[in-house]
């Protein structure tokens, strides 16, 4: 069974029936072929019309879809010879933050990545994503392990932020992502970024101070979750519901179009029609021909310009102005 | 941020200092002639509680007399997202420009500092809860190119909720961007000293805050990732006692030490010394 988000309802009956016509037509001798690609059709274009007018809002609760490709899932998808590496060599091994060496194309690279679990026991065994101060230490462990062999590297960024617990307050959660976006701005290996379905906030950005940061089309990336966001606006506690998210969502501006007007990162990586996990292989082909392109763009520049292009970059985010002017 | 959804646990109503004679303090809440707090440097005198200041009482605290010059006074918010709750993100900062008396949730300068010069960021709670938008990251990106341009030590006091929502994603690109100006501080062997206040949590103790040479923290301050509320929500579960206080980070080995507002900065100016 598919799994629907609220705003697919009318797809899914349609797709119901559409299985329904198929079961009739191979048990019976009649011949419905014409009725079920007409139907089809029908689906086809109700899915693009869905898909084409997303709210924030909605594209929030895609980016989280249960079925949606994880980090993993495109490690599978696009390289060869992935070795997961494991532990921050300090305290313990985050398995919300995963990493290891892997072939795309015949290059060695770095791949790093927030990972959320599929079903009960892998979500709560993956935290649900939201990493522990260990899994953004063995991240950088393994960024400084690539630059030594001046390996490139790539992150996937799907995490609902950095977890707040106890234990991660006592073991340095704010020191972990600082020392991350500071240790990130200056390694002297290519960074390519690509937010897969969630940016959560700081715990994102401490695997995405990059050379290059893109975004799948359906992704959101954000300071904080329209539910935070709603909570802090409008203090209902407990009775805050899908509109509130939805206007938040609105405000924060925080989809993948969003992010590109405001240049903040470089491009979208497009998805099919449905979203990413109606055809995972095609979104994981999208993903590798722009890593790909991204590490041959990158791999001229010298150790020195790399930092100070980044440096740069860094330096340009912002809405100013300035008096006078 | 996420401390904007908090309230500490324990502690009951803040009161605001300004008004009348007489203060109850918010930790011991014993009811104190309001004069004397001020005498004592806004520090209860039963309890050693360090009330939270303004960045212009921490200059006078810090600087030598008439010797601080603000630097990039001139740079302010847009407001790239249109955002508006009750009020619109230009209405808000306005609102908070005439309570606070900042144009900004910081303040970056040049002073003398016990006759040594050094470069001061001092953040100001009571601009929308201290939080970090383009125009603090901005300051304090340019605050430390300044001291490792002329080779001063860079000195920063935090005091923030964390990010600012209403500039979204360009709050959370400042953790970024003032990251990697601290980073070439490290380069280059120039000292930053990181004082944290009551309190510092979210995009601000998860960036410069917590990348301090030295990192010192005021006594009691309340220091976080998440704020207090949040961590009890997920966890289901109390807090242990001091949870997140200064002394707790110092247990923890999070911090180097703790120092009280009338030491504070006889103990800058004594590290500036021995890292010169």
């Amino acid at each position: 069974m598919r799994y629907y988000l609220e705003f697919e309802k009318p797809i899914e009956e349609l797709e119901i029936k559409i299985e329904e016509l198929k079961r009739l037509s191979d048990r019976k001798e009649i011949d419905i072929t014409s009725e079920i690609k007409k139907l089809e059709k029908k689906a086809k274009e109700l899915r693009s019309e869905i898909f084409s007018n997303l709210s924030p809002w909605q594209k929030t609760t895609l980016a989280r879809h249960p079925e949606r490709p994880y980090t993993l899932d495109y490690i599978t998808l696009i390289t060869e010879d992935f070795i997961e590496l494991h532990g921050d060599r300090r305290f313990a091994d985050d398995p919300a933050i995963i990493g290891g060496f892997a072939r795309i194309n015949d290059k060695t690279l770095m791949i790093i990545g927030h990972q959320k679990g599929r079903g009960t026991k892998e979500r709560i065994y993956r935290n649900f994503g939201q990493p522990q101060p260990e899994g953004y230490r063995k991240a950088l462990r393994l960024m400084r392990l690539a630059e030594r062999f001046k390996k490139p590297i790539v992150t996937f960024i799907d995490t609902p932020g950095a977890y707040p617990g106890i234990g991660a307050e006592e073991r340095g959660q704010s020191e972990a992502i600082a020392t991350n976006l500071m240790e990130m701005s200056r390694i002297k290996t290519p960074i390519i970024s690509i937010v897969i379905g969630e940016g959560g906030s700081g715990g994102a950005l401490a695997l995405g101070v990059s050379d290059r940061v893109f975004m799948v089309e359906h992704s959101v990336y954000s300071v904080i979750s329209p539910e935070g966001c709603a909570a802090i606006l409008w203090r209902k506690d407990g009775d805050l519901g899908a509109e509130e998210f939805a206007k938040a969502a609105d405000a924060l501006k925080l989809t993948a179009q969003d992010l590109l007007r405001f240049k903040v990162i470089d491009d979208i990586i497009p998805e099919p029609l449905g979203g990413a996990h109606r055809d995972s292989a095609a979104v994981a082909k999208n993903i590798a021909d722009v890593v790909i392109k991204s590490i041959e763009d990158l791999s001229s520049k010298s150790a020195g310009k790399l930092i100070e292009d980044r440096y740069k970059r860094l330096r340009k985010m912002g809405s100013l102005e300035f008096a006078g002017t | 941020m996420w401390f904007k959804k908090t309230k500490e646990p324990k502690v009951q109503k803040k009161v605001k200092i300004p008004e009348g004679l007489w203060v109850k303090c918010d930790n011991c809440k014993e009811i104190i002639y309001k004069k004397e707090i001020d005498k004592n440097l806004k520090v209860c005198p039963k309890c050693n509680y360090h009330f939270r200041i303004s960045a212009k009482e921490r200059i006078k605290l810090l600087a030598d007399e008439g010797t601080f010059i603000e630097l990039d006074s001139d740079i302010s918010s847009s407001d790239p997202l249109k955002f508006k709750d009750s009020l619109t993100y230009p209405e808000r900062i306005k609102e908070n420009q005439k309570k606070s008396g900042m144009q900004e949730a910081v303040i970056s300068g040049e002073a003398l500092l016990s006759g040594t010069p050094v470069i001061f960021v001092i953040m100001d709670f009571s601009f929308m809860g201290g939080s970090m938008g383009s125009v603090v990251g901005e300051k304090i990106a340019r605050a430390a190119e300044t001291a490792l341009e002329k080779k001063l030590p860079m000195i920063s006091v935090a005091s923030s909720g964390g990010a600012r929502m209403q500039e979204g994603i360009f709050s959370l690109m400042q953790m970024a961007k003032v990251s990697a100006a601290i980073g070439r501080l490290k380069d280059n062997g120039v000292p930053f000293i990181s004082v944290l206040a009551d309190p510092t949590f979210g995009g601000v103790a998860a960036s410069f805050a917590m990348l301090g040479d030295v990192i010192i923290a005021e006594p009691r301050s309340l220091i976080g990732f998440a704020g207090p509320r949040v961590i009890e929500q997920t966890m289901k579960q109390q807090l242990p006692d001091n949870f997140q206080r200064a002394e707790f980070l110092l247990e923890h080995g999070l911090i180097d030490t703790v120092v009280s507002r009338e030491n504070m900065k006889e103990t800058l100016a004594k590290l500036i010394r021995l890292l010169a």
